[in-house]
């Protein structure tokens, strides 16, 4: 087992550990602090794999923005405090029946994939930087350039949507 | 390339250890004679009536979510701008109109009134 | 390779060489290696603090006709140990109902925030931690691990002001991140790389001659990240008690301290860096020595401002704070953004040189800076002024100073 390994063990179980506790701690706070930390175990996943760009935009959307975003909502709701009620209801042995067999086709159509790799690629970069691909990329006609137009209205789209689900609040108090 | 990482991920290791260090030992070094009314919450002497954890306004889910749609741009356009100097000008020209899009999401919320502070 | 030619390097190789000497593999002492050099940069920059500490007072001292420290030692300089010794020793009171792993988590987590953005930042031209890529997202992505910190310790203080504070902080730094973020995009624009130290080598002309707006609103947005006049709402006395930080005390409290003044350091770097050319200057690149002092000489007049600007402003108001990025720097930074990008492509194929794009930008940068103003003052003129002077208050004077409201005395 190299060093590699170990450390990606070790992050692996912070990331599936701290994701389990989101959904089983009862304080609705201490489940989006815990989101945070499973969010940063994805970020290490991505450094890990050399993609250090998806490790700071991990870091930076998800912990940065959604979940302060998230925090923000806790806050707007009135029971932060603690939830009394039982954890699971009557179909819990489906879903983790359902689960299950998820997990072992996902797992045996990765291990009977003959291009998934076990060996870490090096990332094909021009001089060193591999963003410069992704930046031209990005406005390529041949490329990624209707995603990138389409995703800034989206964004828009999300925004119109969102002041008016707030505004919507602020009309219906008053 | 790795390595890189691997000093980042010490560095992290460090920086949180040091503050925790110097913490641990003032807590050995300083005095400990807790009571109820010094370990009482501080409000400049009131007593504090019901639940601390109060309930907020929907102001600053507004402001993240604004914040949320900025910093996804963003995203898009740090790789957009490492590539600037490679680019034609029909690239940047596209950027452009990405950036307006974004320009005319904020001009609607400025609009709308969702960047007034309440 | 010398000492005095690649300090770093030597340093390092000594060091490899000589645990190699008592049978360590590379690997291992590469790990030993980093650690120590981050335990030393980390380690210097947190001792530091004690002399900014001192510096800062003594400044303020200044501006505000006092002498500021004076009796420990030569000028005082030695007041900040003592204070530190001190605080060393002054007792925690952990507050009844606290949610004790974020509380005791948040100063931890603020410090190192700060502390971990040391790691990519140039210090000489080959004295730095690391040389990442994505150097430059790194110190922002950092930045919101503290506006975690921030979050935490507001929720676990149980403190209604705590919360408050730390909700308010909170808004105020994603709000001002914004615009900071975008005004970053011009300098990597113009070196086409992420990574601080590329930024450096190609910073031949100071991007602050370039695109001075973009300077300054990354030192303003900078200064509002880290919660310093006229951006200290977050530690409002009169409407927070203390903001975030209430309930802490003894070294915990002193964490949030150093936390911000080495903050504010940090940001000194990082606009010497990315807008004043870091380490560059005559000489520096054949004595790495020579530009860490020219580093040292650009972060301190930087800092220097941030004092100054510190003693000499009053606070904004929380309407008027989130107005001016939202309404301002916003869209004035996106118009830069979209301006520079096509001038600067259209000079480049037009052939024109380097001097001669600073030139023409610099007077571009100036004319959108003084059209915004234009417009701000016109609108702030046009609105009517809010009237708060509401019903009639007793004003202390001599005369009536045993009046009531009302009782008609």
């Amino acid at each position: 087992m190299t060093t590699l390994q170990i450390v990606f063990l070790i992050i692996a179980a912070i990331t599936l550990v701290s994701a389990c506790l989101v959904v089983m701690t009862r304080k609705i706070m201490h489940a989006a602090l815990w989101l945070v930390l499973s969010l940063m175990g994805v970020a290490m996943v991505y450094a890990t794999l050399q993609s250090g760009f998806y490790a700071v935009v991990q870091v930076l959307v998800y912990i940065g923005a959604i979940s302060t975003l998230i925090i923000f909502a806790v806050m707007m709701t009135r029971n932060v405090m603690e939830d009394v009620g039982p954890q699971s209801n009557r179909g819990w042995g489906l879903a983790l029946v359902g689960s299950l067999i998820l997990f072992a086709g996902t797992s045996a159509i990765l291990l009977t994939w003959d291009k998934a790799q076990t060996v870490l690629q090096e990332i094909p970069a021009v001089n060193g930087e591999n963003i410069q691909m992704l930046g031209l990329a990005l406005v390529d006609p041949m490329g990624f350039l209707i995603p990138f137009e389409v995703a800034s209205v989206l964004l828009l789209a999300a925004l119109v949507a969102a002041i008016f689900l707030t505004a919507d609040i602020k009309r219906s108090r008053s | 390339m790795l390595s890189n990482w691997l000093y980042i991920g010490i560095f992290m290791v460090v920086s949180l250890f040091l503050p925790a260090a110097a913490i641990f030992i003032a807590g050995l070094l300083a005095p400990k004679k807790p009571n109820a009314i010094k370990n009482a919450t501080y409000e400049c002497g009131m007593e504090t009536v019901g639940d601390s954890w109060i309930q907020f306004k929907a102001q600053y889910y507004v402001f993240a979510l604004v914040f949320l749609v900025f910093d996804i741009e963003t995203v898009f356009l740090f790789p957009w701008a490492v590539a600037y100097n490679q680019m034609t000008l029909f690239g940047v020209l596209e950027a452009i109109v990405f950036i307006l899009i974004l320009l005319g999401a904020l001009i609607y919320a400025w609009r709308k009134g969702a960047l007034e502070w309440h | 390779m010398t000492f005095w030619s690649d300090p770093d390097g030597f340093l390092a190789n000594w060091l490899i060489h000589l645990l190699a000497g008592i049978g360590i593999p590379a690997g291992v002492a590469q790990a030993i290696g980093f650690a120590l050099g981050a335990a030393i940069l980390a380690t210097g920059s947190l001792l530091f603090v004690l002399f900014l500490i001192w510096l800062e007072r003594k400044m303020i001292g200044r501006v505000q006709d006092r002498l500021g420290p004076n009796r420990l030692g030569p000028w005082g300089i030695f007041q900040s140990v003592a204070d530190m010794l001190k605080i060393f020793t002054k007792e925690y009171i952990t507050p009844s109902g606290a949610d004790k792993v974020p509380y005791n988590l948040s100063p931890i987590l603020t410090v190192a925030a700060v502390l971990m953005v040391w790691a990519v930042v140039p210090l000489a031209i080959t004295v730095y931690g690391v040389n990442l890529n994505v150097g430059l997202l790194y110190i922002i992505a950092v930045g919101s691990l503290g506006e975690m910190g921030i979050l935490m310790a507001g929720w676990g203080s149980n403190n209604k002001y705590a919360l408050l504070g730390a909700f308010r902080a909170a808004a105020q730094l994603i709000s001002y991140e914004v615009p900071m973020v975008l005004s970053l995009l011009i300098p990597v624009m113009l070196s086409g790389s992420l990574s601080m130290t590329q930024i450096v080598v190609k910073q031949d002309i100071w991007y602050v001659l370039y695109t001075p707006l973009a300077a300054l609103i990354f030192l303003i947005t900078s200064i509002a990240e880290v919660g310093r006049a006229p951006f200290d709402l977050t530690e409002a006395e009169s409407e927070l008690v203390a903001g975030f930080n209430i309930e802490y005390s003894g070294l915990k409290f002193g964490m949030f301290f150093v936390a911000d003044f080495l903050h504010s350091f940090t940001i000194s770097l990082l606009v010497a860096v990315i807008f004043l050319g870091g380490w560059r200057g005559p000489g520096a690149e054949t004595y790495p020595l020579l530009g860490f002092v020219y580093l040292v000489i650009k972060t301190s007049l930087v800092n220097s401002f941030i004092i100054i600007e510190r003693a000499s402003l009053p606070r904004f108001r929380i309407d008027q704070m989130m107005d001016f990025t939202w309404k301002v720097l916003t869209p004035v930074i996106l118009i830069l953004v979209v301006v520079t990008a096509l001038l600067e492509k259209t000079l480049v194929m037009a052939g024109a040189l380097a001097w001669v794009r600073t030139g023409i930008m610099f007077v571009v940068n100036i004319a959108i800076l003084l059209i915004a103003d234009t417009v701000v003052r016109r609108h702030l003129a046009r609105r009517p002024r809010p009237d708060v002077r509401g019903k009639e208050r007793p004003v202390a004077r001599p005369e009536n100073f045993f009046s009531q409201p009302g009782s008609g005395a």
